[in-house]
């Protein structure tokens, strides 16, 4: 919403500065948006005649100007605008003035070796136009020496607002008036609108015609003014419109848009000659076009609202005008329309349709039903002044109800809501400068809220109302205290794993991304997604269009980027939420990565202490690390191979508790999986979701089991076995656990072994294994006796044979 | 001189001439050993009278506690010369490179730290933190906030949809975290102490847009809490999230469907060479928004508005991430470059508390 400061003063009565408006504005909740104060952003400029121009001696394209300013000498201006010469009327600034378009302060120079004491200038300059083409010419007529911004009407501060959408009483600016007047800023200029009496009824007639469905019209009035000339508005019409951005059109239509922003009120007219027949108010019939006054064609359907003759559609009710009756030079005869329409419907269309116009942004709002009469009045009174001609009386359709709503309002609320204390008279005066009737003075108090307020609806808007324009800082900040309660965690187990999740992966050297949750289809469905039901229907691209099944297909694209970008050797994880369905248990939170190319566990890139590429078990360890620190229980953790499609199928394993709760997956990508993702390899990825991980039984108390310390020393005893190359590792050390599950403390295997000296299709496997006696210390027999027990369980489950 | 004399000059010089053990263990032998010298010169003293055993004893005695106590002086001294040798060839560079520690070399992300660095203020406030799905019904995202169909409101969200279902009904991406509210509003029974982190979307995007970014929100629902308590809790975050003595807010009445009144907070600042600094300077800068929880919204979670107030707040992450550790663009945070991760991330140890310093 935008106004001038002249404008603004023909409802308000005030000496306040414009900055002091600007600011209380802003206070009560009408949010200045900018504020152009051209008067004083070109003060310094003036209306300058150029006496003499002459050819610049050491420069072709330059003029060296003498410049009578209308006070002291002429002064000399070197200037290059091609349109400069002698006699011209234009606009000069001296040395030492701010020039807006340039952003630059003027100072004294030598242009070529010439003195130039001032600039002529051009709308760019000033900032009224792209124009730089040429300095301003002004009519010979225009005052020397005179200021520029006031002469040529430029001086009267432009103010915008960002209208919240609760506010349809504020996009007049007799609105923002009153709202202003109520906080202090001046005298509310209360304009009454007298009705002008009709000559005749009105020819034509107005019917609502919505059949059975819901109606789409409060009410329409309606009025025929005969006779009037219609021609440019006069002068100070035009300068309001243009100084807000409007194109004057010719004085009907000026005075529909005038009011529109003056009062909030929009009209129509029609040229009387085009309409043919009767205005018949109705849903638009499926088919039916229209050509708006915007120069296109909207097609139409039945959830719509059209004002129709018998040729049609003649209007798109509250939103835009037809082309084939608005009023031009010729118009004779007009009618005027002021009519109130469903809000919900007038957006619905508009959003529709895709126009933004005044009339819309008003009764999408809401407008002032009480002033559906007076609108057209005023209007009726504007085109006599205006346009002359003899007005029919008015006709009206339909039963525009102003609602009235008393509000039952206990002067506490302020308190209790607000924290506000303010006395009733205080309270009175505000509600009753915004237009609302107070009644009594009890502890309760009967408020009746004003026709152009439906934003209000109970007591919470009321205590709004007042602390909006008494003031915020009139509510003391209150210490807000933590309450009875003991101090104990606040975060729910998911939430704890997932900041562990990340600070285990980071604390392993990998950099935390955080990817959008929307990926492209092809990459949902190769990760498993590309369900129908988590397609978005309006993605922003059709890159992002499906909610992600994994976080690998965002983490390899990162991935990729870096390395495209010369960072090969990247390590990066994201924490975040998946999805499997579009219920909310179908989302959970993955822990996710990849390291690619040299980006190891141990190092990242090559080092004098080891070079090599990412492999199964850097990602293995990472992913056994995450899940012990978010709580998983290591000991219940199995390993077996294989993983899901997009993993290598050899070089992949799957983490779960018994078959039926699979927690992640580790391994290499597939390679085809790479290809279609336009990425290289190596890289490694792992996948966990946290919501697998069981919750550990509660305790009673922090206390730790209590700890066992063996006086006895443990002894270690190795074992290599030959066996076959499909055999597990983890199935040997089971097997060697198994020997006597009470002595054997730990199984660790310390060497692995392929190639020369074993037969193709074996390996070889070493094994440490430690023995912690419990009672007394073994004797080398018993030892030895337990030694060829593990042999003898390692042969039995795995075929292994001991090597000599 | 007598004949012990001349043994113990050459048995003394024997030992300073050994060169290394093995030569040290021959004079030992030759000495003390079973057919030594010494050893015989102590197997004398059984055939001799008492009187002679008398003078001759502490000789013989003399002499081997002297060799044997140069022998360990000249074993010790072999011993070192020969570490002090060994050691002399054993170098290394110690110039070179080792491999920089993980903890060093990873970061989290700053949205992650700050929602970290959210959590142990409002923790501390006795707040606790809930979540909900990114995927929402229409219900929760707007009606139950008091948006209904057509509101002008809801066009200020640019909402993602999924394709209607068969019943007509369709979910959509949550605009706010907002719906957590009323999540949690039906789900417990007030006191409500909640702040709600997570991923919001909007159709948008430009240089300040991203069509996801992170939202906070707050709130509390109780018997008594006004907007005395809201200013004062919102002052107190301000202060401890950006790790200063003083802010200066504004509150400005505003508009929200779900709050009522509604108030939009800036907060004084400086703004310097792409720096903001907090509490001095004269620009103001919009923080978040806030208001007192609209009667209509506690009535549609089953909460009677006479007997139960409270209020709620909300403000962007990414925004108050950039505002405090200068990231100049909001496109950044989503593209997984490392040089920006690990330029603005957090090392992993560097966990926010209020004891220690939340950055």
């Amino acid at each position: 919403m935008k106004f001038t400061l002249s404008w603004l003063k023909e409802h308000l009565d005030t000496d306040a500065s414009v900055a002091a408006i600007a600011d209380k504005l802003t206070m009560i909740g009408l949010e200045v948006e900018s504020l152009a104060d051209k008067g004083t952003l070109l003060a310094p400029f003036t209306i300058a005649r150029v006496i003499s121009a002459e050819q610049h001696p050491n420069a072709d394209r330059l003029r060296v100007c003498m410049v009578d300013t209308g006070s002291g000498d002429p002064v000399q201006v070197v200037c290059g605008a091609p349109n400069a010469k002698s006699g011209m009327i234009g606009v000069f600034v001296p040395t030492g003035a701010y020039i807006p378009g340039k952003d630059i302060t003027l100072g004294v120079g030598k242009i070529r070796g010439v003195e130039s004491h001032g600039m002529l200038v051009s709308e760019f300059e000033l900032q009224l136009s792209e124009d730089h083409e040429g300095i301003i010419e002004l009519p010979a007529d225009a005052p020397i020496g005179e200021n520029y911004a006031k002469w040529a009407g430029l001086d009267d501060p432009v103010i915008e607002i960002k209208l919240t959408p609760n506010r349809p009483d504020c996009t007049a600016v007799s609105g923002v008036a009153r709202d202003l007047a109520a906080a202090d800023m001046g005298k509310f200029i209360d304009k009454m609108v007298k009705p002008v009496p009709g000559t005749d009824p009105c020819p034509r007639t107005v019917t609502l015609d919505f059949g059975a469905t819901p109606s789409l019209c409060r009410g329409f009035a309606l009025r025929l003014v005969r006779g009037v000339k219609n021609g440019p508005s006069p002068d100070w019409l035009q300068k309001r419109l243009t100084a807000i951005g409007l194109r004057p059109i010719n004085a009907l239509v000026d005075i529909t848009n005038f009011i529109t922003y003056d009062r909030g009120r929009p009209l129509h007219v029609f040229d009387a000659a085009k309409v043919r027949g009767n205005l018949v108010v109705r849903r638009a019939k499926p088919g039916e076009q229209l050509l708006a006054l915007d120069g296109k064609t909207y097609a139409l359907d039945d959830t719509m609202c059209v004002i129709a003759d018998d040729a049609g559609p003649e209007s798109l009710a509250g939103i835009m005008g037809g082309e084939a009756s608005g009023c031009d030079e010729n118009t004779t005869d007009v009618l005027i329309e002021s009519a109130l329409w469903e809000p919900l419907n007038i957006a619905r269309t508009g959003r529709k349709l895709g126009i933004n116009s005044d009339a819309r942004y008003r009764f999408e709002r809401g407008v002032d039903p009480a002033f559906l009469v007076p609108g057209l009045e005023l209007a009726t009174k504007m085109v006599l002044d205006l346009c002359g001609g003899t007005p029919s009386e008015i006709t009206i359709a339909g039963n525009p109800q102003v609602p009235e709503l008393v509000i039952d309002f206990p002067l506490t609320e302020l308190k209790r809501v607000g924290g506000l204390d303010v006395p009733f008279p205080e309270v009175r005066g505000v509600l009753n400068r915004l237009g609302f009737m107070v009644a009594g003075q009890d502890k309760t108090v009967k408020i009746a809220t004003p026709s152009w307020r439906p934003d209000v609806h109970g007591k919470a808007d009321i205590v709004e109302e007042v602390m909006r324009i008494v003031g915020v800082d009139r509510v003391p900040a209150t210490p807000f205290d933590r309450g009875p309660n003991p101090r104990k965690p606040i975060l729910t187990p998911l939430q704890v794993r997932t900041r562990k999740a990340k600070r285990a992966l980071a604390a392993r050297g990998m950099v935390e991304a955080v990817t959008w949750s929307f990926i492209s289809k092809m990459q949902a469905e190769l990760f498993g997604g590309g369900k129908g039901e988590l397609a978005l229907a309006n993605p922003i691209a059709s890159d992002l269009s499906d909610m992600r099944p994994s976080l690998l297909p965002g983490l390899i694209g990162g991935a990729q980027k870096n390395a495209d970008r010369g960072f090969p050797d990247v390590a990066l994880f994201e924490v975040g939420q998946i999805f499997r369905g579009d219920r909310p248990e179908d989302q959970c939170i993955a822990a996710s990565g990849v390291r690619r190319a040299l980006a190891k566990a141990s190092g990242i890139g090559r080092h004098w202490q080891g070079n090599g590429e990412v492999d199964a078990f850097d990602v293995k360890g990472d992913v056994l690390a995450l899940l012990a620190a978010a709580g998983a229980p290591s000991q219940a953790l199995q390993v077996v191979p294989g993983a899901p499609a997009w993993f290598h199928p050899g070089r992949s394993g799957t983490i779960q508790i018994g078959p039926q709760n699979v927690i992640g997956y580790f391994g290499e990508v597939h390679p085809r999986v790479l290809e279609v993702l336009d990425a290289e390899g190596p890289l490694m990825a792992f996948e966990a979701i946290l919501e697998k991980i069981p919750e550990p039984k509660a305790k009673p108390t922090r206390a730790k089991p209590a700890l066992e310390l063996s006086p006895l020393q443990p002894v270690s005893r190795d074992f290599a076995f030959m066996l076959d190359r499909a055999v597990k590792a983890a199935d040997l050390v089971r097997a060697a656990q198994s020997a006597d599950r009470a002595l054997i403390t730990g199984v660790t295997v310390f060497d692995v072994y392929e190639g020369r000296g074993i037969e193709p299709g074996k390996k070889s496997l070493a094994i440490s294994v430690t023995i912690q006696p419990r009672e007394k210390t073994m004797t080398d027999a018993e030892i030895d006796a337990l030694g060829a027990k593990i042999v003898a369980e390692v042969t039995k489950r795995t075929g292994g044979i001991l090597r000599a | 001189m007598s004949d012990i004399d001349t043994l113990e000059q050459q048995i003394l010089s024997d030992i300073a001439a050994a060169a290394d053990e093995a030569a040290l263990e021959a004079v030992r032998i030759a000495a003390l050993g079973r057919n030594g010298t010494i050893t015989a010169l102590l197997k004398t003293l059984g055939t001799i009278t008492p009187a002679e055993r008398r003078v001759q004893g502490p000789l013989i005695n003399g002499l081997k506690d002297k060799v044997t106590a140069a022998l360990a002086a000249r074993r010790d001294a072999l011993k070192n010369s020969g570490l002090d040798a060994r050691l002399n060839t054993e170098m290394v560079d110690v110039t070179l490179p080792v491999r920089e520690a993980p903890t060093e070399l990873g970061r989290i992300h700053p949205i992650s730290q700050v929602i970290d660095e959210l959590t142990a203020i409002f923790a501390d406030m006795g707040f606790a933190v809930a979540e909900g799905p990114d995927i929402e019904t229409d219900d929760l995202n707007f009606t139950k906030l008091n948006i209904p169909e057509g509101h002008p409101a809801r066009e200020m969200h640019d909402t993602f949809f999924f394709n209607p279902k068969a019943d007509g009904s369709r979910l959509l991406l949550r605009t706010h975290t907002s719906p957590v509210q009323i999540r949690t509003m039906l789900a417990q029974k007030p006191p409500i102490r909640v702040i709600i982190p997570g991923r919001t979307y909007r159709v948008d995007s430009d240089q300040t847009h991203t069509p996801m970014f992170h939202q906070v929100e707050g709130l509390v629902i109780d018997k008594s809490s006004n907007l005395g308590h809201l200013k004062w809790i919102l002052e107190e975050f301000l202060k401890a999230f950006f790790e200063v003595e003083q802010v200066k807010m504004r509150f400005r009445p505003s508009f929200f469907p779900f709050t009522e009144p509604s108030l939009e907070v800036d907060i004084q600042c400086r703004r310097e060479k792409g720096e903001v600094r907090f509490g001095e300077g004269n620009d103001w800068l919009e923080i978040l928004g806030c208001g007192m929880v609209h009667p209509n919204v506690l009535r549609n979670c089953g909460l009677d508005p006479e007997e139960y107030q409270g209020f709620a707040w909300g403000m962007g992450i990414d925004r108050i991430a950039m505002l405090k550790y200068g990231m100049p663009d909001l496109r950044a945070f989503f593209e997984a470059d490392v040089r920006w991760l690990s330029h603005y991330g957090f090392r992993p140890l560097d966990l926010p508390t209020l004891a220690g310093g939340l950055s």
